[in-house]
């Protein structure tokens, strides 16, 4: 098989030349689609599988079962026991995790190159045969280690609410990323067994993931071995459709919600509608994006923070979703002498100066220059390198848009950035979700820091 | 159809960790670089013997502050134009202090090596330090200190602390400083820790990337060769227990949805020979997801998203905790069989089969851990800070796997006390008070989490 191989380019060309890195992709008769990327520089290798379905698949009164079912794939499958997947990947050095978004499941390892075979026999027994290991026993505890993920990483984090909030906010009640991504307690005790086999046939299928593999293998190995452990495994009989995704480009009126909560400082997201992940408009929105909110030298952080001193910290950043609409947020916290509402104000008016007065030349080089070292930086790691080939494989077909990232990013202009603040960054299309502390009785007031001396 | 035969493992291939070559500069300052030609990346780490650790008593959070207000001028520039030299090469410029040393530290592509050191290594040996700047450095970790005290995890961690270092122990203070200990520094406190503090024999400067040996030592010389000056005697900090009797403290969070817990003590400081056999203990008792401390409380119970332990090296004893949060109702349960695994553990020697969990997933990992030049970076920093040996990283895997049952079962035994377990809970005493009280382990207090 020929590949490309990993090169250090001679100081005077690295400017010009694209970073690349070697993709090589198949599809099994079943519909699995596989990515390949060799990298022979460690002795390890890093599987990641995508699965197309996420928070956004659930049904209504299934809130957070897309989540929940993640954990379920970690009890065990038909030649494996309950647990075993972790000791076994850790068993053999490996480290492993899944997680859970609005569009899709992934699930990876990195393990010792000689390893390979495991992680891949591993993956393939939970997706070819999960059911045999489900049992109500295993369901009922999970249920509870997830109610307590949700206590502990939203109810009981100052502005933990915070995504659950801009979801319902920015999506129309009947939209599929409108509900809880973890899910309200009520659904998850509603979840059953019989839910499990039905998400199960529904969406645990070869032709609804991706595989990658990334980092040190023997290509024709490694497609041996996958053809070996994912081929038994019967094509799916296609997913429930989605329901028309489509809304507006822009919200077409501001909304705004106000949260009294157990916060110490006033704390303020602004959304707006934006280009879907992957589109040409969407690397303008990430640059305007990182223009507004990426370091300690984009606008707000130095305008708001640093010059004017209302604020503690300011970002923004996107969703990245490649459905319906992206949002973009903004994300700042108050300082402690600073109101919610001047806080509000302050941030509008940033946004607008810059609407009206668009950016600068120099403005864009900085974020593509740091967004540029974030991608070489990010793409050391196999993992990060597998799960991005990942995410490009299912969202668009074509893991290969990895190695265009740098140049899409270059291609943006400050021109184009101006534009796309005309038509996304106006008033007409905020959403702002602004937290506030609760007003304290005089015998709970934070008036001093209790572990001063 | 799915195959039901496990997969054996292949011949394993060697790794070695990253070769680093070390100079030294007439001025005292050290080098270390490490090239690691994967991709055209670049990490540049200055260590500077400069932790919390140095801070004065009443000036907590001195060393932090100065580190991030060493960015805020200096002779030729003002923070905002350092802040650009650095975002327009596609970086920036991090600076914060540990307990045990300062690091400053940069990633960026390798052509732009060159630029980012010089600029570098104005921001290290002339900042100017602007009042104007130290200031509002000071509101911003004024904020912060709210939204910790604010956020049940931080209330947790730095109340442990609390109970556990006596008063006069740097330990027992946050890294960063208390609202009060940072209110009081002033810019002449910056100005004098810099002074004496950042000398070039306090510096090791750490390349890790896509360069050569030599040419990176050449750049390096180049840059700092002609920074002068000493440091002056360095102070020792006390690390002292505030008590060994075990004893529960619950701060009040009304209605919280959940129990922080923390249970602990006074650990061993990093240079302790015991260091091995207590990581392979730990991995055990609550370091791995497969450890007896998770499975029992999250995969046998349900109690909580994750349970975990782990012993905090410093260089001096920092402390050993097991930390987790559980649902309220749960609490005294959670505490409960926390206590048992730890008895477990001391009680008798764990199985080969249990033992090669930890040391098969400590070797195996180990290549997965340096897999960026931060990381290596990170690695070789800690050689300096901690004074290991030359070839510690050659010989960890062999080390980890010489460990046997019995070494386990010592280090249990030597350095995990049940009966001085400081056990502290953020959370509801309406819930979690009578339960734990019920345990009987020993005196329990309630705390206000606004005592003044």
């Amino acid at each position: 098989m020929r590949m490309t191989r990993w090169v250090t380019l001679p100081i005077h060309l690295s400017q010009f030349m694209p970073m690349r890195i070697p993709i090589e992709t198949f599809r099994l008769e079943n519909g699995l689609f596989v990515t390949l990327s060799e990298d022979r520089t460690a002795p390890i290798v890093a599987v990641n599988l995508w699965y197309h379905v996420g928070s956004a698949n659930e049904r209504i009164g299934r809130t957070g079962f897309a989540h929940l079912f993640e954990h379920m794939l970690f009890q065990g499958s038909e030649h494996v026991g309950s647990n075993e997947h972790f000791e076994l990947i850790q068993r053999a050095g490996g480290t492993l995790n899944g997680s859970t978004w609005l569009e899709r499941t992934n699930y990876y390892e990195t393990v010792p190159s000689n390893q390979l075979a495991l992680a891949l026999w591993l993956e393939a027994d939970r997706m070819g045969s999960l059911l045999p290991a489900m049992t109500q026993e295993k369901l009922d505890t999970q249920r509870d280690v997830v109610k307590n993920e949700r206590r502990w990483s939203i109810d009981n984090q100052p502005y933990g609410t915070w995504l659950e909030r801009l979801s319902a906010l920015t999506f129309p009640e009947s939209h599929p990323f409108h509900h809880s991504l973890i899910g309200s307690m009520e659904d998850l005790s509603a979840a059953s067994l019989e839910d499990v086999k039905l998400f199960f046939g529904s969406y645990y299928t070869p032709d609804n993931a991706v595989l990658s593999i990334a980092g040190d293998f023997d290509p024709t190995e490694a497609r041996a071995l996958v053809e070996k452990y994912f081929g038994g495994i019967p094509q799916g009989r296609g997913k429930p459709p989605l329901p028309d995704m489509s809304v507006p480009m822009t919200f077409g009126q501001p909304s705004r919600q106000v949260v009294d909560d157990d916060v110490a400082l006033p704390r303020l997201y602004l959304a707006f509608r934006s280009p879907v992940f992957g589109s040409d408009d969407y690397y303008t929105a990430s640059v305007a994006s990182a223009i507004l909110g990426m370091r300690r030298g984009s606008r707000l952080h130095r305008s708001l923070v640093r010059e004017r001193q209302i604020a503690a910290d300011a970002t923004a950043f996107t969703f990245d979703l490649a459905k319906a609409s992206d949002l973009l947020v903004i994300d700042v916290i108050a300082r402690p002498e600073t109101s919610a509402e001047k806080l509000e104000e302050e941030v509008g008016r940033e946004v607008d100066n810059l609407v009206r007065n668009g950016v600068r030349g120099e403005e864009v080089e900085r974020a593509v220059a740091l967004i540029d070292t974030e991608i070489v930086t990010a793409l050391q790691s196999a993992s990060e390198r597998a799960d991005r080939l990942s995410m490009f494989a299912t969202y668009f077909g074509d893991p290969e848009i990895l190695n265009q990232q740098p140049e899409r990013y270059r291609a943006v202009t400050a021109k184009a950035v101006n534009e796309f603040a005309e038509s996304k960054l106006g008033r007409d299309n905020r959403v702002t979700l602004l937290f506030v502390p609760k007003v304290e009785t005089s015998d709970t007031a934070k008036t001093s820091d209790p572990l001063a001396a | 159809m799915t195959v039901s035969t496990r997969p054996a493992p292949g011949p394993p291939r060697t790794f070695q960790f990253p070769r680093f070559e070390r100079s030294d500069l007439p001025n005292g300052l050290r080098i270390i670089v490490a090239p690691v030609r994967k991709l055209p990346v670049v990490t540049v780490l200055a260590v500077v013997d400069a932790g919390a650790v140095a801070d004065s008593p009443g000036r907590e959070g001195l060393a932090q502050l100065t580190a991030e207000a060493l960015r805020e001028g200096t002779a030729n520039r003002d923070g905002i134009q350092i802040l650009e030299g650095f975002e327009r090469l596609g970086s920036s410029l991090e600076a914060g202090a540990d307990w045990d040393s300062t690091v400053v530290s940069m990633t960026l592509l390798r052509d732009k090596l060159m630029t980012g050191l010089s600029l570098m290594a104005e921001v290290l040996t002339s900042p100017s330090f602007p009042e104007r700047e130290i200031e509002r450095l000071k509101a911003e970790r004024l904020a912060e200190r709210a939204q910790i005290l604010a956020e049940p995890r931080g209330l947790a961690d730095e109340s442990f602390s609390r109970f556990l270092y006596a008063e006069g122990s740097r330990y027992r203070e946050p890294m960063a400083g208390t609202a009060a200990s940072v209110s009081a520094i002033t810019r002449a406190d910056v100005s004098t820790f810099f002074g004496s503090r950042y000398k070039p024999d306090a510096v090791t400067m750490i390349i890790v990337g896509d360069v050569g040996a030599e040419g990176a030592a050449k750049l390096v010389s180049t840059a700092l060769g002609g920074w002068e000056g000493r440091t002056a005697e360095v102070a020792v900090t006390l690390v002292q227990e505030a008590r060994h009797a075990r004893a529960l403290e619950i701060i009040a969070k009304d209605d919280a949805a959940q129990a922080e817990l923390r249970l602990g003590h006074l650990g061993i400081p990093r240079s302790h020979p015991d260091y091995f056999p207590v990581v392979v203990m730990n991995a055990l008792l609550g370091g791995l997801f497969s450890s007896r401390i998770n499975l029992n409380l999250r995969e046998r119970h349900g109690y909580t998203y994750g349970a975990s332990s782990y012993f905090d090296w410093r260089r001096g004893a920092g402390p050993f905790v097991i930390a987790t949060a559980v649902q309220s109702e749960v609490s005294a349960a959670a505490v409960s069989e926390t206590l048992k695994e730890i008895e477990g553990m001391r009680q008798e020697e764990v199985s080969t089969e249990e033992l090669s969990l930890a040391t098969n997933y400590l070797e195996g990992v180990f290549p997965i851990r340096y897999e960026t030049t931060s990381a290596i970076a990170s690695a070789l920093a800690n050689l300096v800070i901690f004074d290991l040996p030359e070839d510690f990283y050659d010989t960890y895997r062999e080390n980890i796997h010489a460990v046997d049952p019995s070494d386990v079962l010592q280090a249990a035994r030597a350095h995990v006390f049940p009966e001085r377990l400081q056990i502290v809970a953020v959370g509801d005493p309406a819930v979690v008070k009578e339960p734990l009280e019920k345990l009987e382990l020993g005196e329990l207090s309630v705390h206000a989490a606004t005592e003044a």
